[in-house]
């Protein structure tokens, strides 16, 4: 019975203790959502005369019309090329900079600065680099190229510098110890360590590349993002479901083709 | 005499041939798009002295024009990045547990979840954002819904992904007091999955502060508004103003988020 009187109860501690910062933590949320609901001026009868207009808006988007489908296979094309040239010419680009960036082979004044770049490549969203690039190289293709390997080299030459920076060193001084020049040290003893993750890398940001080739066309960089936008503006809407559902398949096909290739290549994940 | 085969292979020839088909393959799409392509070669050419003349154009930079427009429209662009994550929560929640297979073990559920997970993933916040213009005219709200609805795949995925890897030891232990639903959530589930669930919300604040800048393209509310404007007018000194504004906004979120997350973890 002595277990059970309260005293030798109070010895244990409590298993659930209640956290001090998490009740301020809700109380913070709380006061922000009402601060930025007033100072938005968020009200709740537009929420609700809203809801009343998409119930006509997907009235208008079903069923998709493919009547125009000339327009929206060019349009794809067009993405398409975009995707696969940026991912080429970024990934090529990459593999260099990334080797630049990589503490361990290069000294800090190269791999500092290339860092930076890196940094300002990855810190600007794609839509205001393409904006940039349309302004100065003019609309269609060539713009959304160039963006998209701004965007590739910012996440992919960092990630490179990332596997790089973790090898294992006992290859590298094996080949060296062989005599073999810095290209062959780069070739036989880094690449074969950081292949396949790089593999991983490059479907990964070949999945984000064709994702990103159909909205810069929003800012007249070209692809389906520009057919998308004028038939938004012209209210088009069932051919916008249209489009939408072309995009939506075009990233699941090309999700079960990355499968394929991750396992062709061994990619743990 | 049976010959041993001393010619020592990294990989077998299944593992060459479809190794060597998948960059035959790309080498195709990628002459075929490069044939393809709508490109003028003037353009390319003449892209760096184009690009230099733009940004002359951007100097001096109008530091004038921040206090009077600039600097509400970031506030407005914060914002809308944090109330859209917190709005996400709302969706992403129930969708995680509904996802996670160790919470709820029903293959039903599990494709309904997956299906809204991909759905929102798979179109882009700007298309989510023409598609709120559309329904509640332009403005704030708009933006809110657009990140809020693009980041509920995000969220839900990394939270369902952190719920299944938990240890059920202590589920299983809560399950065997005759605990209900609820405390097994919150005492044996939630304990387990808050380090991963705060830097997944983290990681996608910063994120959606990169994305909600350039909403107001569209329309959407927050700095893309003012952005849009003064490049309409030609006012590249303007321009330069908010970009360097979203630019200063950005590190800031990301300096933030990482020095949160090392106190965090």
């Amino acid at each position: 019975m002595a277990g059970l009187t309260p005293q030798q109860h109070k010895m244990h501690p409590d298993p659930f203790p209640r956290k001090p910062w998490h009740s301020v933590l809700s109380v913070l949320v709380v006061v922000y959502l009402v601060y930025s609901i007033n100072t938005m001026g968020l009200d709740w009868q537009r929420f609700i005369d809203g809801l009343g207009h998409a119930d006509k808006l997907l009235d208008r988007m079903f069923p998709p019309n493919f009547s125009r489908w000339e327009l929206l296979l060019e349009g794809l094309l067009e993405s398409l090329e975009i995707a696969v040239i940026s991912s080429a010419a970024g990934i090529f680009l990459s593999l260099f900079i990334g080797l630049l960036a990589a503490r361990n082979f290069m000294p800090n004044w190269v791999s500092v600065p290339v860092r930076g770049f890196i940094a300002i490549c990855r810190s600007f969203h794609p839509v205001i680099i393409a904006i940039l690039f349309v302004k100065s190289v003019g609309f269609g293709a060539l713009a959304g190229i160039l963006t998209l390997i701004i965007a590739t080299i910012g996440f992919i030459a960092k990630l490179f510098a990332e596997a790089i920076e973790e090898i294992s060193f006992k290859q590298v001084e094996a080949i060296q110890a062989t005599g073999a020049n810095f290209i062959s040290v780069i070739l036989f003893s880094v690449m074969p360590q950081v292949f396949s993750r790089f593999i991983g890398f490059a479907t990964y940001q070949f999945d984000s590349n064709l994702r990103n080739s159909t909205m810069v066309g929003i800012v007249g960089a070209g692809g389906l993002g520009g057919t998308l936008f004028s038939a938004f503006q012209r209210f088009d809407y069932d051919f916008v479901a249209a489009i939408l559902i072309t995009i939506i398949a075009l990233i699941l096909f090309w999700e079960f083709l990355s499968t394929l290739v991750r396992r062709i290549f061994q990619c743990r994940s | 005499m049976s010959q041993l085969n001393h010619q020592w292979q990294r990989f077998t020839l299944a593992q060459k041939l479809s190794r060597y088909s998948v960059y035959l393959i790309f080498v195709l799409a990628l002459v075929m798009s490069m044939r393809t392509v709508e490109i003028i070669p003037e353009f390319f050419f003449d892209a760096p002295e184009q690009m230099m003349d733009m940004f002359s154009r951007m100097w001096p930079i109008d530091v004038a024009f921040y206090p009077m427009t600039v600097h509400s429209a970031i506030i407005e662009t914060l914002n809308i990045a944090t109330l859209g994550t917190l709005v996400t929560l709302i969706f992403a929640i129930p969708l995680a547990l509904l996802n996670a297979s160790n919470v709820v073990a029903s293959p039903a559920a599990h494709w309904l979840a997956r299906f809204f997970l991909v759905s929102s993933r798979s179109v882009n916040s700007l298309v989510w954002a023409l598609l709120f213009v559309a329904i509640f005219g332009p403005g704030v709200l708009a933006g809110v819904l657009a990140i809020a609805l693009r980041s509920v795949g995000f969220v839900g995925k990394l939270l369902s992904e952190a719920l299944e890897e938990i240890d059920m030891g202590s589920v299983e232990a809560l399950r065997a007091t005759g605990a209900p639903w609820g405390a097994v959530m919150l005492k044996g589930y939630w304990p387990q999955v808050m380090p991963a669930f705060y830097s997944i919300v983290l990681f996608r604040w910063d994120i959606n502060v990169r994305e909600s800048a350039v909403l107001g393209l569209v329309g959407a509310g927050g700095i893309g508004v003012v952005l849009n404007d003064s490049m309409n007018l030609f006012e590249w000194q303007q321009v330069a103003t908010s970009l360097l504004a979203i630019f200063a906004v950005v590190i800031m979120a990301e300096v933030l988020v990482v020095n949160i997350r090392k106190r965090m973890i």
